[in-house]
């Protein structure tokens, strides 16, 4: 792990500063598999050029028996991208796009727990590696919506059938979107929040 | 054509415990999680094993004064990054730390009252509704 000197360290550009009144920042999650379009989403909508952050996990995060010997551990460098959009002057929000292995999750303290909600991002081509990352967020309590990113090549279902095979909850939104647009996961993004929205509305005590 | 079919596991989930979400570095026991100890022991100084539970990915961190000059070099440059707010996962991109690391740089600075912190708002069991309309509103301008 070689260091930068500090004078080299890059910054943020001062256009990208917060203000300094930003009290507080809240965080959705973007989880899907593997070339799914996640940082093409957190791209699209970051006001930030998206940035990525670093873990490093060993054999032991990894959940496998060590019976090895520290001789065979090896250390795998997992990287996470993010971006940014502000919200008010006192509030910005983080998008932060993750593998759906759970085993990547404990990387990042707080990833999930703190998050508003989560996108489930899909690709119809491979529909069940998003089966586990679903059934993961159930059991945490995240709510989520699922996002289909809609490939030209990819098949397409009708809504009940989506429904069905992934056996979601009729309250459960699913939105199709071209992530490479910005208007596009805005909406994504507008859909969990007014999912999130009538959740609060349905559990705040009259 | 019939899309794969997912099938919900049971709710009780067999014994498999989850491993407990401290990240690599955390512990005071067992091996560091680091490939390198001897160098993450140098860069983070003496508080390896204090807590950082505290810190989250979307903490905002605030340089509070200019950095003494018995600063490490890292920690000057985590301090130089932050006199405008700037959450603790930038603070990982632009350092190229991984984020564990980086939370305990974050310890100390905090202790030593070098920079501010601000917490996230997080998920609440009844969520703000006039927060989640801040963020709708704020999406919409987007």
């Amino acid at each position: 792990m070689d260091f930068k000197s500090s004078d080299t360290v890059p910054g943020p550009r001062v256009e990208d500063h917060l203000p300094q009144t930003t009290r507080a920042a809240v965080k959705i999650v973007i989880v899907g598999g593997f070339g799914v379009g996640k940082t093409t989403m957190v791209g699209s909508v970051s006001e930030i050029k998206p940035l990525t952050t670093e873990e490093t996990m060993t054999q032991a995060g990894i959940g496998v028996d060590d019976n090895f010997g520290s001789d065979s551990k090896t250390a795998t460098t997992v990287a996470m991208d993010f971006g940014r959009i502000g919200i008010t002057e006192q509030l910005v929000l983080y998008l932060f796009g993750t593998p759906g292995q759970e085993r990547f999750w404990f990387l990042w303290n707080g990833l999930f727990e703190g998050a508003l909600g989560a996108v489930v991002l899909i690709d119809t081509r491979r529909l069940e590696v998003s089966f586990d990352v679903m059934g993961r967020l159930e059991e945490r309590g995240v709510p989520f919506v699922v996002a289909v990113n809609s490939f030209p090549d990819a098949p397409r279902y009708p809504a009940p059938e989506l429904r069905a095979a992934l056996d979601l909850a009729e309250w459960v939104p699913i939105i199709e979107c071209d992530v490479r647009r910005r208007a596009s996961s805005r909406d994504v993004l507008m859909t969990l929040m007014h999912f999130l929205h009538t959740l609060a509305t349905r559990r705040a005590p009259v | 054509m019939t899309p794969p079919q997912r099938r919900r596991r049971t709710p009780l989930e067999p014994s498999t415990p989850e491993p407990a979400p401290a990240a690599p570095g955390a512990g005071t026991e067992g091996e560091p999680a680091v490939p390198n100890p001897e160098r993450l022991y140098s860069l983070t100084g003496t508080a390896a094993g204090a807590e950082r539970a505290s810190i989250d990915l979307v903490t905002l961190v605030v340089a509070a004064e200019d950095p003494p000059p018995t600063l490490t070099p890292e920690q000057v440059s985590l301090l130089r990054l932050c006199t405008a707010p700037l959450s603790v996962a930038e603070i990982s991109a632009y350092l190229s730390l991984p984020f564990s690391v980086v939370t305990i740089l974050l310890t100390e600075l905090m202790a030593a009252d070098l920079v501010q912190a601000r917490a996230p708002i997080v998920r609440q069991i009844v969520p703000d509704r006039s927060l989640l309309e801040a963020v709708m509103h704020g999406l919409q301008k987007l």
